[in-house]
């Protein structure tokens, strides 16, 4: 070790400082789904005639959205794992079963929306009750569906410099940080699911 | 670096949550008080979110203060409903289905 070397590595997270970097983002980005979720609850509460989400929305596609989610948390954790044993085809493979997954939870999502759309339910109309149950639903889906969306890009670039070969046993710690944006949307939608749909 | 660290038990966390998710469809329709009900749902979502973060995440095996940077949003978050709670008890407002047909009475009757 010399002793003047320049950039002192990160004293948090010794791989890299882009890891720190990712942390500190979503810490940030929870900030912001924690203050719509607030503001759910806050608006909820003060409302007389909110309907009951779970009857208006319907449970069991979004129980499914759920499950997707989950397995697709675990194939990234896969994905990882394979690398880091070295196995580059393994990760292409478990890589591309997420962005399925994610893919698939955005096609439900839009399908989900649209039957809402025509059952008359809009940013400012609600058929069954408080209208800005609309405005909170569809703040808070689409937001998470955004990160959703640029989450399957993040992982199709990470992909694609997978099967060009930047990945290997001895470097893979953007595929690491790829992941943790990864689990949070997945972290973020069960706290979603809960509040918005269960409750 | 390479961490040294034993994998954990992914498909046992799996598992997990693919349980605790059924378990929390399943609490909804149970025939108690909708408090306990969500006092419920919520425990179980901070589970869920706490396997994933700390196994999948790996925020188990990271430095300590990594995981204080993680919790920061929780505590802010949870304060943060907690000074909401003046707004709600000031404004109790029942806006029924707002329906863009019926023109807004104000200005009819100007």
């Amino acid at each position: 070790m010399a002793a003047a070397r320049e950039p002192a590595e990160s004293p948090l997270t010794p791989e890299s400082w882009g890891k720190l970097g990712m942390w500190i983002f979503l810490a940030g980005d929870a900030m912001s789904f924690g203050a719509l979720l607030a503001g759910y609850g806050a608006i909820r509460a003060g409302s007389t005639d909110w309907p009951v989400p779970s009857e208006v929305l319907g449970i069991s596609l979004t129980a499914f959205m759920t499950f997707l989610l989950i397995c697709s948390s675990l194939s990234m954790v896969k994905a990882l794992s394979a690398i880091r044993h070295g196995d580059a085809k393994g990760m292409r493979n478990y890589l591309l079963l997420t962005i399925i997954g994610g893919v698939i939870f955005l096609g439900c999502q839009a399908y989900e929306w649209t039957h809402l759309i025509d059952a008359g339910l809009g940013l400012t109309t609600n058929p069954f009750g408080n209208y800005l149950f609309g405005t909170t639903f569809f703040a808070i889906t689409g937001f998470h569906g955004a990160h959703v969306t640029a989450g399957v890009i993040y992982l199709t670039c990470i992909m694609i410099q997978g099967i060009r070969g930047k990945y290997s046993a001895a470097d893979n710690n953007k595929v690491e940080i790829l992941g943790l944006y990864w689990h949070f949307v997945d972290l973020v939608w069960i706290m979603v699911f809960t509040f918005v749909y269960l409750l | 670096m390479t961490d040294n660290h034993k994998e954990p038990n992914y498909m046992g966390v799996f598992y997990l949550l693919a349980v605790l998710t059924a378990v929390e469809i399943g609490v909804i329709y149970l025939p108690i008080g909708k408090l306990i009900i969500g006092f419920m749902l919520v425990s179980m979502a901070l589970v869920k979110a706490a396997l994933v973060a700390a196994y999948f995440m790996h925020l188990k095996f990271e430095k300590r203060t990594l995981g204080m940077i993680a919790l920061t949003p929780l505590v802010i978050c949870t304060f943060l409903m907690f000074m909401l709670l003046p707004d709600v008890a000031g404004t109790p407002h029942q806006s029924s289905a707002k329906t863009p047909e019926e023109p807004s009475s104000s200005l009819s009757q100007q």
